[in-house]
């Protein structure tokens, strides 16, 4: 696949998140395709509002779907040390020499329905007990590359702060500007966890230093690098794509 | 189906025929160009689909065609299945006699010998009905199997895992628009079949073998 071939310095992956922001300023808007012009005879052409419409109420009934399909006991497949991805393939709405380091004074912040809002720093998060798990990252694009991780299981890691278990988004902010949320459910899932190392390594700028979200059972995309904050929350949070128009629950 | 008792009044193609025909045209298509427009996204082939047939206009509009048209796609498969099996249309319709007549009509059909008699098919449109009917319900599985491939974990190592269950959903894919090109090209050379899966235009009388 594309992680095995050597990059020019300048490559449509490069650029394609560019591409993407051109391209999806109005959710749906060019299903002005041919394949649409063919299938939409029935719709307003001119705005597709009413397909739009449409379209995005089946997203929220998949879901719906999707949340009952999912199971808090069920664990996504483990592989062996043999069976990792190498080299990683570096993915994230921008290209990767535009990277940030950690900013200085660095602290994860937790906010929302949690009564211990101290900040974090990177030692107290290594204090606490760590799992390690080898897992398939499954993009929404459709390829998907074997890693490992390890971290704090964020379960552990919500008790501790005296979250809110009962509220329904857990949303995490990030300080290269990305975003995303997740359902409580997938939030306490055993196998989701805050990551601080990949490889057997502290995760690197690229892999979402200082600490970054591994959840196995949703598309790479939830998994968020580079995190700022965390906060629990009863007002759906959105994400970065998911307000372009990728499904929010996106498990898999 | 007594079809000896009124021979004249019998549609080809029952209305329920058509009307599913219809919407699977509209639902495979949806899911045939939203599909192409999503494999553009990461193509593990070394080829991209043309952009102008790409559904969606980009991956999360495609995504959001591709997981619509899912339902319109199994609740029609569901209600033909369902008609199949109880009105004997499988028994009658899409048995295949066996291989003999297969070869014996695929046989005539490429040397133009082949009658065409409306609402009757022979052995090569049974094999090719039934393959497609097969195809179309390997799709609905491995496209449940990548995209659920941990809460239906099952079914994705019965595959062989994630990767090979995606290549086999697009191979399916690839069958499923062949059998179509096919289907398109007979219906142009037989225009009539075209009207008799629109209106209830009467079965012929079988051929005389």
């Amino acid at each position: 696949m594309n992680g095995l071939r050597r990059m020019p310095v300048v490559n449509y992956r490069d650029i394609k998140p560019e591409l993407r922001q051109l391209q999806r300023r109005a959710f749906l808007r060019n299903t002005l395709s041919l394949g649409g012009l063919a299938l939409l005879t029935a719709c307003d052409l001119s705005t597709n509002s009413g397909v739009d419409a449409a379209l995005k109420s089946i997203l929220r009934f998949d879901d719906r779907v999707q949340a009952a399909l999912f199971s808090g006991r069920r664990l996504a497949q483990t592989y062996p040390p043999s069976a990792v991805t190498r080299p990683f393939r570096f993915n994230a709405f921008y290209p990767e020499w535009q990277v940030r380091g950690i900013p200085d004074g660095w602290r994860l912040e937790v906010a929302g329905s949690v009564s211990e809002k101290t900040p974090w720093t990177i030692a107290a998060l290594r204090m606490s007990p760590q799992v390690e798990q080898i897992t398939r990252h499954i993009c929404i694009e459709g390829w998907s590359q074997i890693g490992r991780w390890s971290g704090v299981p964020l379960r552990a890691f919500l008790q501790r702060i005296g979250a809110d278990l009962r509220a329904p988004f857990v949303s995490f902010r990030c300080f290269d500007g990305y975003s995303t949320s997740i359902d409580m459910a997938s939030a306490l899932h055993p196998q989701t966890i805050l990551a601080l190392d990949f490889d057997g390594q502290p995760l690197a700028p690229e892999w979402g230093a200082p600490v970054r979200l591994r959840i196995p059972t949703k598309l790479g995309f939830k998994s968020a690098k580079n995190l700022q904050a965390i906060e629990v929350t009863r007002i759906f949070p959105g994400g970065f794509w998911e307000n372009q128009g990728y499904d929010w629950f996106s498990g898999v | 189906m007594p079809l000896h008792h009124q021979p004249t009044r019998t549609a080809a193609h029952p209305a329920i025929v058509r009307f599913l025909h219809w919407v699977w045209v509209y639902a495979i298509g949806c899911m045939v160009f939203s599909g192409w427009q999503i494999y553009n996204a990461s193509p593990s082939l070394p080829f991209n689909f043309p952009r102008w047939t790409g559904l969606g206009g980009w991956l999360g509009g495609a995504l959001a065609w591709h997981f619509s048209a899912m339902w319109l796609l199994a609740l029609a498969g569901i209600a033909y299945l369902a008609y199949g099996f109880t009105s004997g249309h499988f028994r009658r319709d899409l048995e295949v006699p066996g291989p003999r007549a297969v070869v014996r009509d695929l046989w005539s059909g490429l040397t133009f010998r082949l009658g065409h008699r409306i609402g009757h098919y022979n052995a090569v449109q049974r094999l090719l009905y039934l393959g497609v009917i097969g195809a179309l319900l390997l799709q609905v599985v491995t496209g449940l199997a990548i995209w659920k491939p941990v809460q239906l974990g099952g079914l994705v190592s019965l595959f062989g895992g994630y990767p090979i269950a995606r290549n086999i959903h697009l191979t399916t894919m690839f069958l499923i628009v062949a059998f179509v090109i096919v289907h398109v090209v007979l219906v142009a050379i037989f225009p009539r079949t075209l009207v008799s899966m629109i209106v209830g235009t009467p079965a012929e009388p079988e051929d005389p073998i």
